[in-house]
């Protein structure tokens, strides 16, 4: 018995990287889960479809960047209509048994059109990202405030939760301004404690300056910047001025989902 | 039943696209419009009943917080949106692509909507519509919508209900056609040449009569397309490859002449077979040059250029050039993954006056901005970081701007190789055959005149990323498997190309109606040399094969066999089983005539210029603010550097991270610490004195870079594109010749080998027959191995108190500097390179960037030292107190006789070759000097906490003293767009 228990422990939590045409920042993702101690492959939608590989093998769905189906019609809207029709009930039972999901950039993109995020009522579509007020693609360099420190409340992401401090993270898109539907929306997610990351200089247009947000339950984050472009010191834009971290600041999210996982999955 | 939905913005939703032509327009010198709001247009045909077409228009193309739609059939003129923006003030404009011209949102639209369970959709067209709001004159909106809103070249106004949009011609009939060649006299052959847009000259026309006299037969028009695409300059390269009879006018008189047999061979690549680096894996023969990595890894790089497409349609012609170079990667060995791009571009000035455009042509400013998007979108897309490039400006790049597009990949040793084998099927894979890009290989052969957007403008197109980024993914894993034995792109030529080149030595048999169509009624000719995008070639061994296919099958990519490679030796193509093709292929690619070129090269004699500035401060805000100079940040930041996480250093490097850094690292594996260092050199003004220095300075710049940043010459190459005007011309070869000498001698003398190359001729504009040439135009790219990238050093000022030195001669070579630019002239001594100085400040530098001891390290290029230590303060946001005495100057001006003269201007701003400024620290200061020992270094100043650039001149008087944010200002303002 105790030797089946040890076992148990030293299994590592298990990511699906998921993949479609046009994903392009699944490697990357699939090595910051890695280095945080997770086992990552990296998986074709279509896989999934035709049932080669099964979602419930996993503990953390990673939804990475990129230009699904080349954002045709709208950023991320075609590969959330693709899941809400070919993974709905195994993604609904995923989220059910209480597992983790991270969107990166196109993958937040993915998750807010697909009605996944802000998931105060489920399936519903409460926000959308929408076209930078530049007009344009930006890839840049932002400071990120954590809802931590901008409310002083107890984390609800179980994928931020110890992060009080700045985060330092590139941005890289050209439909990143967050909309929730109204007001109200936005008072909701204000409420409910589910603005994970505000620009501290807002560089889209997004409303309230969101960058990132979780869902109800705090197992869900998307976010515009890319943490996994931020887990190797060499990685700063200054670490030739200000010295170089075994980590950057976008290793703790990959950690702490991961750390999560073998506390409470395992 | 045909569908039109139209989306737009509900009220209230700022409209960023409108805003950004709003913005255009006022570029355009029109005012007036006070809003400009874009809706899209969906044109959806087929088997789809009312409700279908709501739900898709509600569910997929409308977003439900931002967007509204309206929908309707075809033919109705209105939508009938209940608050409709017609009145008036507000003019409407829709834009639709042209028939034949690929529609990349289609595929994808398409495939969201069969996921959403409704299927009979046959085809989904997309339109723009503009709502330009305000006051304007009719010719304005004409203007409007001319210069900006659409490309005639790939797309056209809708008007009212004519513009249903047309079915492509379904049928098509086989009909097989020869041309008589047999009974034709010369003047006969130039027009057959001529007409059928073939760009071959007499004595090939003559030399292919003489194969088909000997056949007893005319040739079909396949054969003499695939004949005219293989032998055509940018398939062939036969100014490079032929024979070259070159006289150089003597100082002092007469004429030296040399008699050249492949300029190639007797230069470029002689200057890599001399120096026998054992890390040169495959140079010169393959779709890219390879060298090695590591013990396990290769790496490759290349550079194209997709000049005359670009000067027709920027963002289709910019992005399918990033495309074809990135298909190049894909196409070396067995194929290897894209890991980096660079891009290069040199435009016209953008503030050039509307009507100084010459007829046919775009405006700079509007080539600029379509070719920056048109990478961006591509390069974005496809999740590859673009993080080297430079921008040039020049007048003569106006009606013929240049762009070269580069891509860097890394792929296991053991696939650096290929080799097809008889009996392996041609299976091509990736986008689908169309009309598009007919006639692209012998187009960019020729001039541009103004009628080539109607002539060629087949020869444009439009690229779909997202269908390459998957034909990437699944090759990589077909590789990976080793399902295949050759690869190579289908790029210029098209299929022609690709297996005319693949079975070269073997001989292969195609049945053209099995490639996969965009859509029918291509004729057997057509599919041979379409240059659609997006396409792969392989040989794969029968028993492979269905595996193969089933790896691309997984991922919804296309592969089809089409054919084999035999081992007779012949071009066989049939088509349903009619043979429209039969050639030798000995004949095919050696039978193209050698011939003699004249070319000759004499030193123009430029006014001296006699301007001096009084004030210097004046002189380094205008040199900061001239175009080449200026921060491209606005460029820069549109692409994504980032991807694939593996940039140690980026385009831009300093405190507020929008300093110009030298070059780019990147660690190609996480887990390893080494790194690959790119770098370019680029001068077009060094050639208007002499285009052998130029080359030499361009050589040096790259290295420079290279030497910059940390790395070393140690396992260096370097890769040639030379850009240059109609080489039949001798005053155009001439140069091309001399700049060829240059590039021996310098790569040679610094041991660095070339492990790849590219040229473009021909690039040249002619308005009512005459003719005006592109400035010669030589890039050099550098590829570094890099063995430790903590090593990496940036540019910017780190502390104050730390000490600044100047390494390297400055000398009196004012020839061609930014600073006689400003002031108008040219002048005669341009920079030269001393290599053998040159390699010991190179490895001397190495050696202390190696033991840590540079804090900043910064190249001086254009705008010397004055450039170079304003970019360093002002990325630092540090002050600087400079004394000229210090800089190490020597008076011998050049080898021209003129002697130097040491005056300010003089030292600040002359742009002589393989010079540094580093930054040390005080406690460093014996240990730099020591590991400098025998080079010539300066200690000219020192790194202050105070933001003021601060310049003593010769005799110790203050000449500059300004703030640098004022100097930022001045190097940010131009482009900030």
């Amino acid at each position: 018995m105790a030797e089946t228990s040890k076992m148990v422990k030293m299994k590592k939590p298990k990511v699906i990287v998921l993949r479609t045409a046009g994903t392009n920042c699944d490697k990357e993702t699939a090595f910051a889960f890695k280095m945080a101690g997770g086992e990552a492959d990296l998986v074709h939608i279509n896989e999934l479809a035709r049932d080669e590989k099964f979602l419930k093998d996993y503990q953390i769905l990673a939804i990475p960047g990129g230009f699904t189906y080349g954002d045709d019609i709208a950023s991320g809207k075609i590969l959330a209509n693709e899941i809400k029709y070919k993974l709905n009930k195994d993604l609904k039972n995923f989220i059910n048994s209480g597992k983790l999901i991270i969107g990166i950039c196109n993958g937040f993109q993915v998750l807010v059109k697909a009605g996944i995020l802000p998931g105060v009522n489920t399936g519903m579509i409460e926000a959308t990202l929408s076209f930078n007020d530049s007009g344009s693609f930006i890839d840049k360099w932002v400071y990120l405030g954590s809802r931590l420190k901008a409310q002083g409340s107890r984390g609800l992401c179980v994928w931020t939760k110890d992060i009080e401090d700045t985060v330092y993270l590139p941005i890289a898109h050209g439909e990143g301004k967050f909309i929730p539907r109204d007001k109200k929306a936005l008072a909701q997610l204000r409420k409910n404690g589910q603005i994970v990351f505000k620009y501290a200089d807002n560089p889209n247009g997004s409303i309230d300056d969101i960058a990132g947000i979780c869902d109800t339950t705090g197992r869900i984050l998307g976010m515009m910047p890319h943490p996994e472009r931020h887990v190797l010191g060499t990685q700063h834009p200054r670490w030739t001025r200000e010295g170089l971290k075994e980590h950057g600041d976008g290793f703790r999210i990959f950690k702490n989902g991961i750390d999560y996982v073998k506390e409470k999955l395992l | 039943m045909e569908w039109k939905i139209e989306i737009r913005n509900k009220k209230g939703v700022f409209d960023p696209l409108g805003n950004g032509v709003k913005k255009d327009i006022l570029d355009l010198g029109i005012r007036g419009v006070k809003k400009v709001n874009v809706s899209h247009v969906f044109i959806i045909s087929g088997d789809i009943n009312e409700s279908d077409a709501k739900r898709i228009a509600e569910e997929l193309l409308a977003d439900p917080i931002t967007e509204e739609y309206a929908i309707g059939s075809r033919l109705k003129a209105s939508l009938g949106f209940a608050r409709d923006r017609q009145g008036s003030r507000v003019r409407i404009v829709e834009i639709a692509y042209n028939q034949g011209v690929m529609d990349p949102v289609e595929d994808s639209a398409r495939k969201a909507i069969r996921d959403m369970g409704i299927y009979g959709v046959k085809s989904i067209k997309t339109e723009k519509k503009y709502f330009i709001e305000g006051k304007i004159k009719e010719q304005d909106f004409k203007a409007i919508c001319e210069k900006l809103l659409y490309n005639k070249v790939i797309q056209h106004v809708v008007k009212g209900q004519t513009a249903e949009s047309k079915g492509q011609d379904d049928g098509y009939k086989f009909k097989l056609i020869t041309v008589e060649i047999l009974g034709a006299d010369d003047k006969k052959l130039i027009k057959i040449s001529k007409d059928g847009q073939l760009f071959l000259n007499i004595k090939e026309m003559q030399e292919i009569k003489k194969y088909f006299k000997k056949l007893g037969r005319n040739p079909t028009d396949c054969e003499l397309e695939t004949i005219a695409q293989t032998w055509s300059e940018h398939c062939g390269h036969k100014t490079f490859r032929g024979f070259i009879e070159y006289k150089e006018r003597v100082e002092g008189g007469g004429w030296r002449v040399k008699k050249i047999d492949n300029l190639l061979k007797s230069t470029i690549m002689k200057a890599t077979n001399d120096l026998k680096k054992p890390w040169c894996v495959s140079v010169f023969k393959d779709n890219a040059g390879i060298i090695r990595f590591d013990d396990e890894d290769n790496i490759c790089f290349k550079v194209e250029t997709h000049n005359h497409p670009s000067a027709l349609e920027p963002y289709g012609g910019a992005g399918t050039g990033i495309g074809g170079v990135i298909r190049d990667i894909l196409g070396v060995g067995l194929g290897a993954k894209p890991i980096m791009n660079t891009d290069i571009f040199c435009f016209g000035l953008p503030d050039t006056p509307h009507k100084k455009v010459p007829k046919g042509m775009l405006h700079p400013k509007r080539i600029m901005k379509g070719v920056v998007s048109g990478v961006r979108d591509y390069g974005n897309r496809m999740g590859i970081p673009t993080s080297n490039g430079a921008v040039l400006f020049d007048e003569r790049y106006t009606g013929n701007p240049l762009v070269y597009c580069g891509t860097v990949g890394i792929m296991p040793k053991d696939k650096s190789f290929n080799k097809a084998g008889s009996g392996d099927l041609i299976v091509v894979a990736g986008g689908r055959t169309g009309r598009d890009g007919i006639h692209g290989a012998t187009f960019s052969s020729g001039e541009l005149t103004h009628e080539s957007e109607t002539v060629s403008g087949g020869a444009v197109q439009i690229g779909n990323p997202i269908t390459e980024k998957k034909l990437t993914d699944t090759l990589l894993k077909a590789r990976d498997r080793n399902l295949y034995t050759s690869i190579t792109d289908c790029g210029a030529g098209g299929l022609s190309s690709a297996v005319g080149e693949m079975g070269k030595d073997l001989g292969a048999e195609v049945d053209l109606e099995k490639a996969p169509l965009k859509y029918q009624g291509l004729s057997y000719t057509e599919i041979w040399i379409s240059e659609a995008q997006e396409r792969m070639v392989m040989a794969a061994p029968r028993e492979n094969i269905k595996e193969l296919l089933e790896v691309f099958k997984k991922e919804d990519v296309e592969a089809v066999v089409i054919g084999c490679f035999t081992s007779n030796k012949r071009l066989k193509l049939r088509y349903n089983g009619n043979i429209v093709c039969d050639l030798d292929m000995e004949f095919l690619h050696d039978g193209i005539p050698r011939f003699e070129r004249k070319a000759e090269w004499f030193r123009p004699a430029h006014k001296e210029c006699k301007k001096k500035h009084a004030n210097l401060t004046q002189a380094l805000l205008k040199i900061l603010s001239s175009w080449n100079v200026a921060s491209k940040e606005w460029v820069i930041r549109q692409y994504d550097h980032e991807v694939q996480g593996q940039s140690v250093l980026k385009p831009l490097v300093g405190i507020k991270n929008d300093g110009p850094g030298d070059a780019a690292v990147i660690r190609p594996k996480f887990e390893s610490k080494k790194g690959i260092i790119i770098s370019n050199g680029i001068n077009p003004r060094y050639g208007f004195i002499d285009p052998y220095w130029m080359a030499a300075s361009c050589i040096d710049e790259a290295l420079r870079q290279v030497i910059a940043v940390g790395g070393s010459l140690k396992k260096t190459a370097i890769l040639d594109n030379f850009c240059w005007g109609n080489t039949d011309k001798p005053d155009r070869l001439g140069s091309l010749v001399r700049a060829s000498f240059g590039c021996y001698d310098i790569a040679k003398a610094y041991g660095v080998p070339f492990i790849s190359g590219k040229d473009s001729l021909n690039n040249e504009y002619s308005v009512h027959g005459k003719s005006i040439s592109i400035p010669p135009t030589l890039l050099i790219s550098a590829i570094s191995v890099m063995d430790d990238v903590e090593k990496v050093v940036t540019m910017d000022f780190k502390e104050q108190g730390n000490l600044v030195y100047v390494i390297g001669e400055t000398k009196d070579e004012m020839g061609s500097s930014h600073y006689n630019l400003i002031n108008n002239c040219i002048g005669n001594r341009v920079p030269i390179v001393d290599p053998e100085k040159g390699l010991e400040i190179f490895n001397k530098i190495s050696e202390a960037t190696q033991k840590g001891l540079l804090r900043a390290c910064h190249d001086c290029s254009e705008g010397g030292i004055g450039v170079a230590l304003a970019e360093m303060a002002f990325a630092g946001g540090l002050g600087v107190k400079a004394n000229l005495e210090k800089v190490p100057y020597v008076a011998q001006g050049s080898r021209l006789k003129a002697e130097g003269v040491r005056r300010n201007d003089v030292i600040l701003f002359s742009e002589s070759n393989t010079r540094f400024i580093a930054e040390v620290r005080k406690a460093d200061k014996k240990r730099f000097e020591e590991v400098m020992k025998g080079a010539k270094i300066g200690l000219a100043g020192e790194v202050t906490s105070q933001k003021s650039f601060i310049v003593y001149g010769l005799e110790n008087k203050k000449i500059i003293d300004i703030n640098i944010e004022k100097l930022k200002e001045a190097w940010q303002k131009p482009l900030r767009w």
